[in-house]
């Protein structure tokens, strides 16, 4: 099978509303006119690729990569984990996926982020992975706190984790957050409400990994990530129109 | 009744946030040391084949300002119009960059080599471009465009052909400066919008 098939067309309405009128920003950053839709070309069905030997034997371990190992972050121990699939269900091994997120207390360390809550020494709150031969992934981090933002009044964002996930094509590079299962600001939250499919927003939301947690070290999320699939025929290289 | 269908359903995108750069352009942050260096800092490497070329912008809301905390990667193919990874292809050209918008003035800048004209698999050939994928807080679902070249000829690139109204044609033509330099400026909504694209 090529690599180089077609990508299954985004199916858009399984994803946010561009235009949200209670995420304020989204107001004046979505285009008014439609998008041009056409079959991916060669542009999008080619994608960076990243070799394991990127990453430092720390770089999933947000407990301890900012330290370099000296000291341990604040905050409840988890273990995230979970698969990269694309739409056939296939899993996507190694690609690279990048998290960040904001420490126990809901601040990040990022110079714009001016919430009171304090810094944490041990903390920088990013990290990085490459999947398995199977797709599959993990981090070591901390729980990251809720925290307000400027937009309505009273607007917090529920605790979440960034996820940044490349794929094979660059028409599959997709960004996301993952929720946590039970917080009730999910339900709260104008950014989670973009996503309007109710299905597709409960996807978002890591269960609780009783079985994949660790006594006295650790609770685990499960957290499946699905990027487009491409199109599986031997019919894919022929002129147009033939 | 059919036989049943399994797919899966692509997961649904999020904002990357104002705090984008903290995952992927960690040193933009104020982070240092976790990692050696930020990934994707050049899409070439000194040795790359082509014409090195320039290309400063900004990226325009709805009300003309330019944003300051957006995240912009950059995708292309070589001098040849070969991207990594196929046969051929120049292996001092990664073909990948990250770049961020300047937290003061908003202005980005990408310096790369020109790309050649790229065959399509039905064997058309497409006027040399840069795809780009820029997200930002705001942005729920990452914006993809192309950057073509006016010094180009893309009169018969199969994507510029099928924009029905010629005038927009124009926002995904990159202006030349100077010698090598370019001007590509991105406009994400309202008078003069980019033509976004769902490739």
């Amino acid at each position: 099978m090529s690599d180089h098939s077609s990508l299954m067309p985004r199916r858009r309405e399984m994803h946010p509303e561009p235009y949200w009128t209670d995420y304020k920003t989204s107001l004046t950053r979505s285009p008014n006119l439609p998008l041009l839709s056409m079959e991916s070309t060669v542009s999008e069905e080619t994608g960076p690729r990243f070799g394991h030997n990127l990453l430092g034997s720390l770089d999933n371990n947000l407990i301890l990569n900012y330290s370099q190992g000296k000291e341990l972050a604040i905050g409840e121990r988890i273990r995230v984990h979970g698969c990269v699939l694309d739409e056939t269900g296939r899993g996507v091994p190694h690609t690279l996926v990048e998290i960040w997120q904001a420490n126990a207390g809901g601040r990040y360390r990022h110079v714009k982020d001016t919430y009171f809550a304090p810094l944490d020494p041990n903390f920088g709150g990013c990290g990085r992975t490459i999947t398995d031969e199977n797709g599959f992934y993990e981090f070591m981090t901390i729980r990251p706190g809720a925290y307000p933002w400027p937009n309505r009044a009273n607007d917090w964002r529920p605790m979440h984790i960034h996820f940044s996930i490349f794929g094979h094509a660059f028409g599959q590079r997709l960004i996301s957050q993952m929720y946590f299962q039970g917080d009730p600001l999910i339900d709260l939250c104008p950014i989670a409400a973009t996503v309007r499919d109710r299905s597709q927003l409960d996807a978002l939301v890591a269960p609780l990994d009783i079985q994949q947690s660790r006594g006295m070290d650790y609770l685990a999320y499960k957290f499946d990530i699905v990027l487009r699939g491409r199109r599986q025929t031997m019919f894919e290289n022929k002129p147009e129109g033939m | 009744m059919v036989q049943k269908l399994t797919q899966w359903t692509e997961t649904a995108s999020q904002t990357a946030g104002p705090y984008v750069h903290i995952g992927c352009i960690p040193t933009f942050a104020g982070i240092e040391g976790v990692y050696p260096e930020d990934l994707g800092l050049s899409p070439i490497s000194i040795a790359a084949k082509g014409q090195v070329i320039t290309i400063t912008g900004s990226l325009f809301d709805g009300t003309g300002w330019a944003i300051r905390d957006a995240m912009i990667e950059s995708w292309q193919a070589d001098g040849a119009g070969l991207y990594a990874g196929q046969v051929g292809a120049d292996p001092n050209v990664s073909g990948f960059c990250r770049f961020a918008a300047d937290k003061d003035t908003g202005e980005f800048i990408l310096k790369t080599i020109k790309p050649g004209p790229v065959k399509n698999r039905d064997g058309k050939m497409m006027a040399p471009h840069i795809s780009l994928w820029i997200v930002a807080r705001g942005i729920n679902i990452g914006l993809s465009t192309r950057v073509y070249f006016d010094d180009e000829d893309n009169s018969a690139d199969p994507l510029l052909v099928r924009i029905e109204q010629g005038p927009r044609v124009d926002s995904l033509i990159a202006k030349k400066t100077a010698a090598w330099q370019y001007r590509f400026d991105i406009r994400l909504q309202g008078q003069g919008e980019t033509v976004f694209l769902d490739l």
